[in-house]
Order: C-alpha cells, then sequence, then structure tokens
C-alpha cells in the first residue's frame, strides 16, 4: 500500500465535537457503517468470469456478515443508553438500500446511502475518505461501528482509515461494548490468543470481530413499519401506490448522498483516488492430493483438531 | 439460509385464497388501525404482504434457529430447580429469538402489543414452528390463552395481562388434575373467594399441565361450593407468583415433545381473577379455547407430517440399494407419494376450518363496534356451525395421519429410521401425542358424529361438489360424488337401527369416510387454484375412495347382533 497525501482534518472540529457530547448528553448517536457484499460464503463454479473477475450476477448480495455483528453492538447500546440512536450508512449501488432497510427491520432509526458514479471502483482509501465525508455531515457522532471486515475484500482497512481520517481513536477485533458512560467506552478485544479489556475516549471508532454475538431477527413491527422505506431514486421508479407516504410517515425516506452532498473532492475518489491496483486475478480450485484414514476415537480425533488448528484451516 | 415458510409454496398459496378479503376486511375493521399504528395495515394488500413478511421471519427463525436446536432440546429435556421449570438451553433461545422478534401476540389486537393478524397466519406459523420442533410449537402456541383473555376477561384483566405476550410472558391453561382428564367436570381444585381483599384463592393439585410454569396461567377451578358437575366451574388467571405458593412438583419423563415440560402443580393460596362470569369456565370458556386449541394441534399435526415427508424424501433420494437410489423402487416411492397426499389434504382442511373460525370470529369483533345486521348475523352463525363441524375432523384427521406419516417415514429409513442418529424417531415419538391430547380421536368422534347423523357433513361436501373444478379434475370430482353417495348409504343403514350405542360403534368409520370426501373435495379446489396440488388429490381420492368403499362394506354387511361380540367381558 502506497502512502499518498490527504487533505487535513481540522482539529478544532474534533474539539467542538467532543464539546458538544459533553454538554449535550442526550444518549449516544450511533452510527454503524455496512457494505451489502457478494455473498462468498456459497461460491459455486460460476463464481468467477473468464476475465478473472467477480461474476457478481451469479452471488446473492448479502449484508456483510461481520457488519451485522457491529449493527448489533450499535442497538444494545441504543436498548441500553435511552434517548441513543443508530443511523446505518453505506456507500454503494442503488440497491444497497436493501441492507439499510434490513438494519431498520432490526432497529435502525434511519439510513444514508453514499451513491454517485463517481464512488465506482474505489479502493479502501477513497472508499473511507468518502464515509469520512460523510460522517462529517452529521451534527453530532459519539461512536462509530462497523464490522471488521467486508468478506468480498477481506481487507480491515475500511474501519480504521475512517477512525484516521476523522482523527479518532479506534478500538479494533471488538467482541463485546461492555459500557459507554458519558465520554469513556470499555471494550473487550477478541486477539489471537486472548481477550482484552480496553477503555478509550469518545468520539471512537470500533470495529467488531466475527466472534461477537450475532445480529437479532428482523423484528415483525419493524418490519412492517418500514417495508416502504426508500430512496429518492427508488421512489422514483416504484409504483406511485402509497407515494403520500412518505410526507405524513418521514421516517421511510432513505437519505440519499451524492459527491456533492458529502462536499468530496472527486480526485480522492473511485478508480482516480485508488492507489490499490489489481494486478492479476486467480482462479483456485482446492483439490484434494491425498487421503488420510483416522479411526474413530479420542486420539485420532485429538490428532485431526490439532492438526488443523496448527495449520490455521480452524480456529 | 434455512426458511420453513419460503422453502414451502404450500403455504403462500393459502394466503391468496378468496376467502381472504372477506376475512381481513371484517378484522381490520375497514383499516381503521392504519393512522394509530405506524405497522398497522392500510388495505387488503398491504395486510397479506404483512402476512407474507412475518411468515418469512418466523420461517426464518424457524429453519435457523429452532430445527437446528429441536435434537438437543429433544435430548437435554427441562428439568425442575426448587420447584420452579428450567427450560432446555434450546428452547430458551428459541423463545428468545421469538420474542425479539416481535411475533408473540400474533392474533392479539394491536392497543395490547399484539400483530392484530387473523387465524389463518396465526395458524400457519404454528404449523412452521411445529415443522421445526413439535414440542417448541406447544409453547408458541399456548399464546392462545391470550386469546381467550381478550375474548372473556374484563377490561381491567386485560390492560394487566395482555401488553406482557408480546414482550415474551409465556402462558399455560391448567385443566386437567390427576382425576379429571378427558372428564373436565370432576375438576376438584378449589377457588374461594375473600371479600376482604377482593381476590380468589386457589387450592389444590393440577396435573398433565403443559408449561406449567408460566407466567400467565388460565386455572379452571371449582368456585361453587357443593357441586360436583362442570356447572359449579368457574375460569381464573392467574399471575404466577414463582414462590412456593404455586409449586412444580415434577415434571413427567415422555415419550415425546420432550422440550415441552408437563408439570405437576401444587396450589396453595394462590390469587387469582375470576375470568368473565362465574360457573361458566368449563360449559363456556375452556370449550372456547378448546376448540381453539384443536385447531393449533391441527396446526402441529400438518407440521410434523410436513417434517416426516421431507426426511422421507431426502433420505430414499440419498440412500442407495441394489445398485439405485431407494426412491425408484415402487413400494418406497408410493409410501413418499402417499405421505405427501395425506399432507396436502391436511393442510387443506386445516386452512380451510381455520378460515371457517376466522370469518365468525372476525364478526364477533365488528360486533365489539356497532350491533350486527340480520345478513350478517346469520353469515356469522353459517361460519360458525361450518367450524364446529370441520374442527374435530381436522383434530383427528390431521393428527392420525401425523402418526401415519411418521411411521412411514421411519419406514423408508429401515433400520437406520429406528436409530437416534436420525430425525425421524424423534418425529415419531412427537407425532404419538396429536392423537391423544386437546381431546383423543375418540372424543373427536364424539364431537364430530352429529354432524354425520343430521347430515350436515353430507351437503357441505354436496356443495363443494356442485362448484366447478379444472376440466382435468373433474373426473376426480365425480368419483368423490360417488363417494358420497356410498357415505349416505351406509349412514343411512346405521342411521336407520335407531340405536345410540350402535351408532357410538360405526362412529369413527363414518367419520372417517366424511373426512376422505371432504379432504378429497378440498384438494380438487386447491388444485383448480394451483395444479400443485392436482397430484395430490388424485393420489388422495385414489386413496380416500378405497378407504371409504372399505368402511362402507364393513358397514354394510355388519348386523348389529354381532355388536356384543366386540364387547369384552
Amino acid at each position: 500500500m502506497c502512502i499518498v497525501p490527504f487533505p487535513k482534518f481540522v482539529a478544532s472540529e474534533i474539539v467542538n465535537r467532543k464539546y458538544k457530547l459533553m454538554y449535550n448528553y442526550m444518549g449516544l448517536k450511533i452510527v454503524v457503517l455496512a457494505k451489502q457484499v457478494p455473498d462468498t460464503r456459497n461460491v459455486g463454479k460460476d463464481a468467477m468470469k473468464a476475465d478473472g473477475t467477480v461474476n457478481r450476477a451469479a452471488l446473492s448480495a448479502i449484508f456483510n456478515p461481520e457488519d451485522l455483528n457491529a449493527l448489533e453492538q450499535a442497538l444494545r447500546l441504543k436498548d441500553k443508553y435511552e434517548g441513543s440512536t443508530v443511523s446505518i450508512l453505506t456507500m454503494g449501488p442503488g440497491r444497497a438500500a436493501e441492507i439499510i432497510r434490513e438494519s431498520m427491520y432490526r432497529g435502525a432509526d434511519d439510513g444514508y446511502l453514499l451513491t454517485d458514479r463517481a464512488f465506482a471502483g474505489s479502493d479502501t482509501l477513497a472508499t473511507s475518505y468518502a464515509l469520512s465525508c460523510a460522517i462529517k455531515n452529521f451534527p453530532k457522532v459519539d461512536l462509530i461501528i462497523c464490522g471488521r471486515q467486508a468478506i468480498d475484500g477481506d481487507t480491515a482497512q475500511v474501519g480504521p482509515q475512517v477512525a484516521e481520517k476523522l482523527g479518532m481513536p479506534q478500538i479494533t477485533y471488538a467482541e463485546e461494548i461492555l459500557s459507554c458512560s458519558k465520554d469513556k467506552i470499555t471494550v473487550k478485544r477478541r486477539l489471537e490468543k486472548g481477550v482484552e479489556l480496553v477503555e478509550g475516549k469518545l468520539p471512537m471508532v470500533v470495529t467488531v470481530n466475527g466472534s461477537a454475538p450475532e445480529c437479532r431477527p428482523r423484528n415483525a413491527k419493524l418490519v412492517m413499519k418500514f417495508k416502504r422505506a426508500k430512496t429518492v431514486s427508488e421512489k422514483q421508479e416504484s409504483s406511485q401506490d402509497y407515494i403520500n407516504l412518505f410526507d405524513t410517515c418521514p421516517y421511510l425516506n432513505i437519505t440519499e448522498w451524492s459527491v456533492n452532498d458529502i462536499k468530496a473532492d472527486a480526485d480522492w475518489l473511485g478508480l482516480k483516488g485508488s492507489p490499490t491496483k489489481v494486478k492479476e486475478i486467480e482462479s483456485v480450485v482446492f483439490q484434494t492430493k491425498e487421503s488420510k484414514r483416522l479411526t474413530p476415537d479420542d486420539f485420532d480425533m485429538e490428532s485431526l483438531m490439532r492438526e488443523l488448528i496448527s495449520n490455521h484451516t480452524i480456529g | 439460509m434455512a426458511n420453513f415458510y419460503t422453502d414451502n409454496s404450500g403455504l403462500k398459496f393459502q394466503l391468496s385464497h378468496p376467502l381472504m378479503k372477506k376475512i381481513v376486511t371484517l378484522k381490520e375493521n375497514n383499516f381503521a388501525d392504519k393512522d394509530k399504528f405506524d405497522y398497522a395495515s392500510r388495505d387488503f394488500e398491504d395486510t397479506i404482504d404483512n402476512y407474507d413478511k412475518v411468515m418469512e421471519i418466523i420461517g426464518e427463525i424457524s429453519g435457523e434457529v429452532i430445527a437446528p436446536n429441536a435434537e438437543g432440546v429433544d435430548h437435554d429435556a427441562p428439568s425442575v430447580e426448587n420447584s420452579r421449570i428450567i427450560y432446555a438451553k434450546g428452547t430458551q433461545e428459541n423463545h428468545e429469538a421469538l420474542t425479539k422478534a416481535g411475533v408473540y401476540g400474533i392474533s392479539l389486537p394491536r392497543e395490547y402489543g399484539g400483530l392484530n393478524f387473523c387465524m389463518v397466519p396465526y395458524l400457519m406459523s404454528a404449523e412452521i414452528v411445529c415443522r421445526a420442533d413439535a414440542g417448541f410449537g406447544n409453547i408458541w402456541g399456548l399464546q392462545d390463552c391470550a386469546e381467550t383473555i381478550h375474548e372473556f376477561a374484563s377490561e381491567e384483566i386485560k390492560n394487566d395481562f395482555l401488553p406482557r405476550v408480546n414482550k415474551g410472558a409465556t402462558c399455560s391453561m391448567d385443566l386437567t388434575e390427576p382425576d379429571a382428564g378427558s372428564d373436565l367436570q370432576a375438576v376438584m381444585l378449589k377457588a374461594t373467594y375473600n371479600d376482604k381483599d377482593g381476590w380468589w384463592y386457589l387450592n389444590g393439585v393440577k396435573r398433565f399441565i403443559t408449561n406449567g410454569d408460566a407466567e400467565i396461567k388460565l386455572v379452571l377451578a371449582r368456585s361453587e361450593e357443593g357441586t360436583t358437575d362442570g356447572r359449579g366451574l368457574s375460569y381464573f388467571v392467574v399471575d404466577n407468583p414463582k414462590d412456593d405458593s404455586l409449586k412444580v412438583r415434577r415434571i413427567e419423563n415422555k415419550l415425546g415433545i420432550k422440550g415441552s415440560p408437563t408439570a405437576e402443580l401444587v396450589f396453595t393460596n394462590v390469587k387469582g381473577k375470576l375470568v368473565g362470569d362465574r360457573r361458566l369456565g368449563l360449559i363456556k370458556y375452556v370449550m372456547s379455547l378448546m376448540n381453539g386449541a384443536r385447531l393449533g394441534i391441527g396446526a402441529q399435526s400438518v407440521g410434523i407430517s410436513e417434517a416426516a415427508y421431507r426426511e422421507a424424501l431426502a433420505y430414499a433420494k440419498d440412500r442407495r440399494q441394489f445398485g439405485k437410489a431407494i426412491i425408484e423402487f415402487p413400494a418406497v416411492y408410493e409410501m413418499i407419494t402417499l405421505i405427501k397426499a395425506k399432507l396436502d389434504a391436511s393442510r387443506a382442511l386445516l386452512y380451510e376450518t381455520t378460515r371457517f373460525v376466522d370469518v365468525y370470529k372476525a364478526y364477533d369483533i365488528v360486533a365489539e363496534k356497532r350491533a350486527l345486521e340480520k345478513e350478517e348475523k346469520d353469515d356469522q352463525k353459517k361460519y360458525l356451525r361450518l367450524a364446529d363441524a370441520f374442527t374435530p375432523l381436522l383434530k383427528m384427521m390431521s393428527s392420525e395421519y401425523a402418526n401415519q406419516n411418521t411411521y412411514d417415514c421411519i419406514q423408508v429409513h429401515g433400520g437406520s429410521g429406528y436409530m437416534k442418529d436420525y430425525t425421524c424417531e424423534r418425529l415419531y415419538r412427537d407425532a404419538r401425542i396429536t392423537s391423544i391430547y386437546e381431546g383423543t380421536s375418540q372424543l373427536q368422534v364424539v364431537a364430530a358424529i352429529r354432524h354425520v347423523t343430521t347430515g350436515s357433513y353430507l351437503s357441505t361436501a354436496r356443495q363443494y361438489l356442485a362448484e366447478k373444478v379444472a376440466p382435468e379434475l373433474d373426473g376426480l370430482r365425480l368419483r368423490l360424488s360417488k363417494m358420497a353417495d356410498v357415505y349416505e348409504k351406509a349412514v343411512a343403514k346405521v342411521v336407520e337401527a335407531k340405536d345410540n350405542e350402535y351408532i357410538d360403534f360405526q362412529a369413527r368409520r363414518m367419520v372417517e369416510m366424511a373426512g376422505h370426501i371432504l379432504m378429497g373435495c378440498l384438494l380438487i379446489s386447491d388444485g383448480t387454484r394451483d395444479a400443485q396440488f392436482a397430484k395430490s388429490a388424485e393420489v388422495y381420492v385414489n386413496y380416500g375412495e378405497a378407504e371409504v368403499n372399505k368402511l362402507a362394506a364393513f358397514i354394510m354387511s355388519f348386523d348389529i347382533e354381532n355388536m356384543g361380540l366386540y364387547k369384552q367381558a
């Protein structure tokens, strides 16, 4: 990864934000960063195109699994601290609004979709720049929570990069946010060989590990309430039934932001703003080369477990 | 992602039945809630869409949480610690998932935190949950008690208890006692009114109480001292104190539905509130609750049959003997096809019965707001009669089929099916209770026989058969008409004898014949709306025709004088 210069974030803005938190304490303002990804967990033989790129048509688009873990942590804080709100922010094509609705069905208050042709082809650096610009659009943010990594790229870079760009501290590999009092947050981290309890000051970026509790199911009443939530573009494409609802029920409007709305510099976005270049993609087919016979007893079971753990097949 | 609703096209099909429009419009009271609750539906299509979406949630929880937990729950079973029931770990997870999904109180009005769904999606949810784990299905299904509270209790009781159901409070109905099983008139648990504090105090023992340590309990007790029959019984709602006044003495070690705790309870001065009026406990309220519960067992039976069909089919496709998959052998494929036909017939009867219940109940809701017109009253009566006639038939036929289907499911598995390694042995054990509790099959016959002797099953069947069906199913319609003729003759022969004991003796045969004919009618109707049911319609009529002829042959050749042969000395 090469290092590129980046527009400086004004320090006083961060200070202001902190003051707001201390003097306007009315529950936490939480933003969850989420991504819609191709379901790489069930890859069939047509998952890759002949040219080596991902065949998105063959893979269903899903809510990135660790972002769901992140959403659950956010919702638990909302349950715990009265007056807290959870906003969901995602960057992607129009259909990514689906994961905003999925979040609303589970308890998120509102959603923001960053969508613009100028974002297309963004790598982690450009993505985190766009997300950090969007976050600056929120009047107040105490906590940004996101999944550790997305299953399409597995980089685990976006969360930490967003933190850097906003000048916020970060806690990665979180398994549980234990408490969040005033401006202090206590988090349990899941590390390779154990757990670690850390404290930090708000505002903070937390990235959540897949070992964290699973996200709650969709709630029936919230599904019925939010099922018609739409972005402006979706409203234009859909039928005119219930169109008046969007005025009487403002919560049904999903905010859509373009490059201009988040005051981002187009040079830092998309392919132009992405120093990562894909050199080559190889389609690797796993094949069994040899087989091993085990007897179904404790000894063989244990040695197999040890072997799988030591070669990182599991664990 | 396993989803027990979306993977089963036979379910959504039921939501598209033409009668749903009438039911929904009545139930939603012309969508009066739409400006009061942000989750209320706005019109008919919106309501069906809501049903569909919520079934999808329950289907996902059933497929992803309840079904994977079922084996562990069957193995661990609940336990009793310090006179309190502790659910198996999986049971707790199941209950928690459904509570978080906000689906409890599915049929309760929104003002009590419910979803205000009609009975069709409610019973559908029960079917889906029971396919995953029939034992857990009881904990889900006991929210029926809330329905009884809503129908008969005072505003004060309703406001106190009903909002807790959506938050996850579980229910139980405490009816049976050591000496009062099928004969509930013999209930002895005593209720004494205390003038000073205005509470009723309950003392005595209840036995075989499903989910006996639930938060909200409906208890049948003798409020009228000196009485000995059903007219001295009243119904009480109890907020489980979870202390020594209400002790769980033990839980039963059962053949199946192990996740559903069956408790013996000791009441010592437990405080209760009267539901509705004194003396109507058994004769009105329990009877109403029981009808709902019987529908629930119908759904449970269909859920078990669905699970049995899928297990049998998957195994028969996978298992190879003599060089091919065993499903290619006629003895095996016929068994599986028959399981499917009995399953589809049971489901058709389940939702038809449920629609009848829905229509008359929805009129009750309308009647709360305004007086019903004469036509509406007549219409309500018509559906009430149909519901009364169909409920015992559904309970008996679907539960007997759940037993037969799980038996055949093990048979398809051969020796492997007898081992604990496969799901089918649990299904077989779980199915066994369905033809016993909430009234045995024999008692369902007692409830159904008057609809045989008064001719109401026959006239309903004739009405179905007068309807136009898809041309390719018309042959089946004619065969069903002939079956109805055979049935009519057999019934006439029995009734002519003018001997009540003889009618009782032949009753089950006659009720079963009616069942075969009506279920055949429903399948050709389903097959007319959707071709996917045409095959089951044909298979079922083949089966039912042979059964009807067999039963009729027995009746026609039977000499009443020979009844003595069947009596035990």
